[in-house]
C-alpha cells in the first residue's frame, strides 16, 4: 500500500478562521503570577494536563474547555497565590494600601489593589460594574470574617479562576478605517503580542500602548514589536515555543530503566531538556543564526551528568560543589553528536524505557520537525514476520524492521519513518552511544526523502537542507501565536516566508514578522458572527 | 398536608445560619434488616458505576468459553477471577464498526465502546460513564474521579460530552488527599462543623458567575460553547462546597482509609509496581464510594499501548504484541499473557476490595456495576473484533450475574448500552451509524 507523506501545513485550515478564545498554559500561568505579584510567590499544585493538537499544545490550547477536575486544581493553586499575595510578608509591597482597620471593608483601599491587579490580570481595564462587583464582593467578606485582607484574598482567588484570566479572549471592535468591518481590539493585539513573544501577560508599557491606541497604527505596533524581540525576554518566548514543538511536555511521563541507563537520572532528565534549549537560544537569540543551523551546530552546553551520559570527557575544576554546573562545550569535526537531534531531548523522549525505536524516532522527526503526517498502521496488519528479539537472526533493530518493511501492508508508512530512525540507533533508548546492539555492530545508514546518509550527522545534513524543515518551523510558529496553522497559500503567508527566507532563517526576524503581518490580527470568523449578534 | 422531615432536613435546618456543632450517634439501625434501603428515610442504598480499563486484550480468540450462560469454564486468561464468577459476567464476540474510518489504533475501538461512535483523534466526548454520572450523581462531592496506575493524567477514557477527557489522578497519595484530605467531611462523625472558609469561599464564586453575560455577548458559538463548559465545571466546584457545609448522611460502611506513601516516581516502567500502585488506588476510589463522596469512579491501568515491563527485559508489553509469534500449541502469545494475568489479578483485587465492603447483609461489589474494557480485541492484529467485555457486579439486583454472554459479530455498543440501562439512564438507542444499537443485552437485565 503506497501511502503519500501529508504536509499538515497545506491541509490546514481556513485562512480566516482563527479561535479567539485561548487557554493560557501552565508556563504562561507560572511566568504571568512571577511578573504580576513576583517570584517569591509560591505556586503550588497542579495544572490540568495539556492538549497537543496537529503538533502543537498551542492548538490545542485554542479548543479545550475545563473540566470539573481542572477548574478544582485551578481553585487550589488560586487560594494558595491569593493567601500568600496579601499575607503579612508580601501585603506591604504588593498591596498598595493600607486600610483603615485591618479588621473590616476598606472599600478605598479595595479597589485600588483590585483595579491595578485586575488590569494585570484580565489584560485591559476592569468594567466599573466588575470593579464594584469585587469590591462589594471583599467588603462583605472582610466584614464576615473580621479581616480585610482575608476579602481581597477572596476576590483575587476569584479572579485567577476567572475565564479573563484563565482564557485569553481576542474581542473586536468597529474599524474606524473601513465602515462596516470589525478589526481586534487593542488589548486582544497586547495579549497576542506578549504571549507569543514573551510568554507571559502584557506588561504596563504594552497595556498603555493599547489604551492610547497607539497598538493599533502601523508605528506604533511596529514601536512594541521591536521592543519585545530585542529585549531579553524574548528568550522566554523561544523557549516556550520549542518545548511546545519539540514536545517536551512528554517528559513528564517519560522514565529510563536504570538497570539498563543507570546514568540516565532525574537530573539528566531534566538537564536534557535545558540543553537543546540553551543551545536553541545560543543559536537563534545569542548569535542570531539560521533556524537551519540548529540540527549542524556543533555547539552545545553540557553538565558533568549529561556529559556522562553522553561520554564526552568534561572535567568541572570551576568548584567542588555543583555537579549541575553548565559549560559552554563545542563538539570536535566529526563527532557523531552535533545539531539538536543527537542531543537525549529528541532520542531518549521518543524512545521507549527499556530499548530504541527507529519507527518511533523516524515519525517524531516527520512529524515535529518537518510538519509531515506519518498515518496510523492499518487495522488488519498482519505482524507475524516480526520475530521476538531473542530470535537469534533478528538482533538488531534493523533486522527486525527490515522483516517488517518487507510485508507490502507496512512497508508503505515503515519507508517514512524508519530509514531516518535508524540513522540514529547510535544513540540508545537513554541517548547514550553505543557501536553494538545484541553484540552485533550497528549499521547507521539512512535515507531522508530520496537522500542517502550514514548516521546522525547525514541525518542532520539532510535535516537542514530540506525545505520542508524552515516552513515546518514558520508554519508552527504562526500556530503557536494565532491557535491555528496558516494557509500557505494565503499572500500575506507567503510574505512573511519570503522575509524569513531572505533573513537566511533568522527566527528572531520570523517572529517579528509575525507579530507585524495583518494576518496574525486577522478576525476570526466566529468573533465576526458574534460581533453581528 | 402532613409534612416528611428526613434526617437530612432536620440537620439543615439545625445548621442554618454558620457554624454550629451538632453531636450526633452512628446509627447502623438507619439500615433496614436487608440492607437494602435507609430505614429512617426509605430511599434504596444508590447503585454505584465504575469503569475499568486494561490494554491490549485478553488473545486471540481462544480465550471465548465454549459454552454460554453459566457456570461456563473460566478461561485461563481470565483465572483469577474464579473467586467472583458468579458475581460478573463475560461478553465476547462484539465489535467496533469502523464504518470508513481508519483503525487508529488504541483508540478507536474504545471510542466506539464508550462513546457509541467513530471519527477523527479529535473527536472523543461523552464516553457513557458521564451519562450516568449525570443519572446518579445526587449531589455527591465529586461527580466522577478518575485514576490511572501508570503516571501518564491522560491514561483516560472517561470524556464529558463538552469538556472532552477528565485527566486522571497518578498518584495515590494526591486521589487521597483530594478524596480524603481537609475537605473530607466523615459522615460518621460524631461532631459536624461547618468550616467558616468554605462558607465564604462559596459565597463569593458567585462574582466570577457574574461574569457570564458579558462574556457571552462578545464570543461567537464556540466560544460561548467553550464558556458554557467552564461554568459547569464552575457549578461543580459550587456544588463541592455545598455539601461541605452539609452534615452528610451517615454511612456504616464508611471508613477513612490510610494514608498512602509518597510516590518515589510519577511514572511507573515495571508492571509489578503498577499493579501495586493500582491497588492502593482502587482501595481509595472503594472508600470513596463507600463513603457517599462520588458515585462514578474510572480507572485505568495504563494507555492502551502499555509500556509496562517485567524486571530485566527491555521489551515491553505494547512491543511483545507485534513482535511475539503465537504459541502454536497454545494459540496466544505467552510474553503477552503474562501481562494480561497480572492484568486480571489487579481486577480481582478491586473485586474483593469491593466485596469486602460490607452494606447491610450485601457488600458494595453488589450494589455496583464495574464495566471493563480493552482498546484491542485480538491483541497481535489489533483488531477491533471479538472484544471481551467484562461486568462485575449486580447493580443492587438489577443485573443477574455469573453468565457468559456470546455475542459474535454483533455491535459491541449493547453492551454499553446495556449498562447504561440498568444504571437508569433514559436511553432506548445509542451509537452512531453502524454502532448504533437500540436492543440492550435482555439476557443480563432483571
Amino acid at each position: 500500500m503506497a501511502l503519500a507523506v501529508t504536509a499538515v501545513a497545506s491541509a490546514a485550515a481556513p485562512s480566516t478562521a482563527g479561535p479567539s478564545s485561548v487557554r493560557i498554559s501552565p508556563s504562561q500561568y507560572r511566568q504571568s503570577i512571577a511578573d504580576i505579584f513576583g517570584r517569591s510567590i509560591a505556586i503550588t499544585g497542579r495544572f490540568e494536563p495539556e492538549t497537543r493538537t496537529q503538533g502543537l499544545l498551542a492548538i490545542g490550547a485554542a479548543r479545550v474547555s475545563v473540566t470539573d477536575s481542572g477548574l478544582e486544581r485551578y481553585d487550589e493553586l488560586a487560594r494558595g497565590i491569593a493567601t500568600q499575595v496579601v499575607d503579612a510578608e508580601h501585603r506591604a509591597t504588593l498591596v498598595p494600601c493600607s486600610p483603615h482597620s485591618a479588621q473590616g471593608s476598606d472599600d478605598e483601599c479595595a479597589r485600588t489593589f483590585l483595579t491595578s491587579v485586575g488590569r494585570l490580570l484580565y489584560r485591559r481595564p476592569l468594567t466599573e460594574e466588575e470593579v464594584q462587583d469585587e469590591v462589594r464582593a471583599a467588603g462583605e467578606t472582610a466584614n464576615k470574617a473580621h479581616d480585610f485582607y482575608a476579602g481581597l484574598s477572596a476576590v483575587l482567588a476569584d479572579m485567577l479562576i476567572s475565564p479573563n484570566f484563565l482564557y485569553r479572549y481576542e474581542f473586536v471592535e468597529p474599524d474606524p478605517a473601513h465602515a462596516g468591518q470589525v478589526r481586534l481590539d487593542a488589548y486582544s493585539k497586547a495579549s497576542a503580542l506578549s504571549f507569543f513573544l514573551w510568554n507571559t501577560t502584557p506588561d504596563k508599557i504594552l497595556l498603555d500602548a493599547a489604551q492610547s491606541g497607539q497598538l493599533q497604527t502601523t508605528q506604533g505596533l511596529r514601536r512594541q514589536v521591536d521592543r519585545l524581540v530585542s529585549s531579553p525576554r524574548v528568550e522566554q518566548g523561544v523557549r516556550a515555543f520549542f518545548s511546545d514543538m519539540l514536545g517536551f511536555s512528554d517528559f513528564e511521563t517519560l522514565s529510563k530503566d536504570p538497570s539498563f541507563f543507570p546514568r540516565y537520572t532525574l537530573p539528566v532528565k531534566d538537564q536534557s531538556q535545558e540543553q537543546t534549549l540553551r543551545t536553541i537560544v545560543d543559536e537563534l537569540v545569542t548569535r542570531h543564526g539560521d533556524y537551519r543551523d540548529l540540527f549542524t551546530t556543533p555547539h552545545t552546553f553540557l553538565t558533568t551528568s549529561l556529559a556522562a551520559l553522553y561520554r564526552v570527557p568534561l572535567a568541572d575544576t570551576t568548584d567542588n560543589g555543583q555537579p549541575d554546573h553548565w559549560f559552554p562545550y563545542s563538539y570536535p569535526p566529526g563527532d557523531l553528536r552535533a545539531g539538536i537531534l543527537s542531543e537525549a531531548s529528541f532520542t531518549a523522549l521518543y524512545s521507549p524505557s527499556g530499548r530504541t525505536s527507529p519507527t518511533g524516532r523516524g515519525k517524531a522527526l516527520r512529524e515535529t520537525i518537518l510538519c509531515e503526517a506519518v498515518p496510523p498502521p492499518p487495522g488488519n496488519v498482519d505482524f507475524k514476520f516480526i520475530e521476538d528479539t531473542s530470535n537469534p537472526e533478528f538482533k538488531t533493530a534493523r533486522q527486525r524492521l527490515t522483516a517488517h518493511r518487507s510485508q507490502p501492508m507496512c512497508a508503505g508508512c515503515h519507508k517514512l519513518t524508519d530509514p531516518i530512525g535508524l540513522a540514529l540507533e547510535n544513540f540508545d533508548s537513554s541517548g547514550g552511544y553505543r557501536t553494538t546492539e545484541n553484540g552485533v555492530p550497528i549499521d547507521a545508514t539512512g535515507e531522508l526523502n530520496g537522500h542517502q546518509f550514514v548516521g546522525s550527522q547525514g541525518l542532520a545534513k539532510a535535516v537542514h537542507d530540506d525545505p520542508a524543515t524552515t516552513s515546518c518551523v514558520a508554519t508552527k510558529a504562526f500556530a503557536f501565536e494565532t491557535g491555528y496553522l496558516p494557509a500557505v497559500s494565503d499572500p500575506q503567508w507567503r510574505q512573511i516566508m519570503d522575509k524569513f527566507a531572505a533573513s537566511h532563517y533568522n527566527f528572531l526576524e520570523l517572529m517579528r514578522q509575525i507579530a507585524l503581518s495583518d494576518l496574525t490580527y486577522r478576525v476570526p470568523s466566529s468573533a465576526l458572527s458574534a460581533a453581528n449578534h | 398536608m402532613k409534612k416528611l422531615w428526613t434526617r437530612r432536613r432536620v440537620l439543615r435546618g439545625m445548621l442554618q445560619g454558620g457554624a454550629v456543632s451538632v453531636g450526633l450517634p452512628i446509627l447502623d439501625c438507619l439500615l433496614n434488616t436487608n440492607g437494602t434501603a435507609f430505614a429512617a428515610t426509605g430511599s434504596g442504598l444508590p447503585v454505584r458505576f465504575a469503569t475499568w480499563f486494561w490494554a491490549l486484550g485478553l488473545g486471540e480468540a481462544e480465550w471465548r468459553p465454549k459454552t454460554a450462560g453459566a457456570d461456563y469454564e473460566l478461561p485461563v486468561q481470565l483465572a483469577p477471577l474464579k473467586p467472583f464468577q458468579k458475581k460478573m459476567n463475560l461478553f465476547s464476540g462484539g465489535q467496533v464498526f469502523l464504518d470508513g474510518q481508519s483503525n487508529n489504533t488504541h483508540f478507536t475501538g474504545v471510542q466506539g465502546q464508550m462513546t457509541g461512535k467513530v471519527s477523527s483523534t479529535e473527536g472523543y466526548f461523552g464516553s457513557f460513564d458521564t451519562v450516568i454520572a449525570d443519572v446518579i450523581d445526587n449531589g455527591t462531592r465529586f461527580h466522577s474521579i478518575e485514576a490511572t496506575c501508570s503516571g501518564d493524567p491522560k491514561a483516560t477514557w472517561s470524556a464529558r460530552a463538552g469538556s472532552g477527557l477528565q485527566p486522571a489522578e497518578v498518584s495515590p497519595l494526591a486521589l487521597y488527599t483530594r478524596i480524603f484530605g481537609p475537605e473530607f467531611r466523615d459522615p460518621n462523625a460524631a461532631v459536624f462543623t461547618p468550616d467558616p472558609q468554605v462558607m465564604i469561599r462559596k459565597s463569593v464564586l458567585s462574582v466570577v458567575e457574574d461574569e457570564r453575560q458579558s462574556l457571552m455577548k462578545k464570543l461567537g458559538a464556540s466560544d460561548r460553547a467553550k464558556l458554557d463548559n467552564y461554568f459547569t465545571a464552575l457549578r461543580a466546584l459550587e456544588q463541592k462546597l455545598a455539601i461541605q457545609l452539609q452534615k452528610p448522611e451517615p454511612l456504616p460502611a464508611c471508613t477513612k482509609p490510610l494514608q498512602p506513601e509518597a510516590d518515589k516516581q510519577q511514572t511507573v516502567m515495571m508492571c509489578v509496581d503498577a499493579m501495586q500502585r493500582h491497588d492502593v488506588m482502587v482501595g481509595l476510589l472503594a472508600h470513596a464510594l463507600a463513603c457517599g463522596q462520588t458515585r462514578v469512579v474510572n480507572m485505568a491501568l495504563t494507555v492502551g499501548m502499555s509500556g509496562l515491563r517485567r524486571e530485566g527485559d527491555p521489551t515491553n508489553h505494547h512491543t511483545y504484541t507485534h513482535e511475539e509469534p503465537i504459541d502454536a500449541a497454545l494459540g496466544y502469545q505467552v510474553k503477552c499473557a503474562w501481562f494480561t494475568q497480572r492484568y486480571m489479578e489487579a481486577l480481582h483485587n478491586f473485586a474483593a476490595i469491593l466485596d469486602g465492603i460490607h452494606e447491610g447483609d450485601q457488600t458494595l461489589l453488589d450494589h455496583m456495576l464495574v464495566y471493563c474494557f480493552t482498546d484491542h480485541g485480538a491483541p497481535r492484529l489489533h483488531s477491533v473484533r471479538n472484544y471481551p467485555v467484562i461486568t462485575l457486579g449486580g447493580a443492587g439486583g438489577k443485573m443477574k450475574t455469573g453468565l457468559h454472554i456470546p455475542k459474535p459479530g454483533d455491535a459491541v455498543t449493547r453492551v454499553g448500552l446495556t449498562a447504561q440501562q440498568i444504571m437508569g439512564v433514559p436511553v432506548s438507542s445509542w451509537g452512531t451509524k453502524s454502532n448504533q444499537v437500540s436492543s440492550p443485552i435482555y439476557e443480563v437485565m432483571v
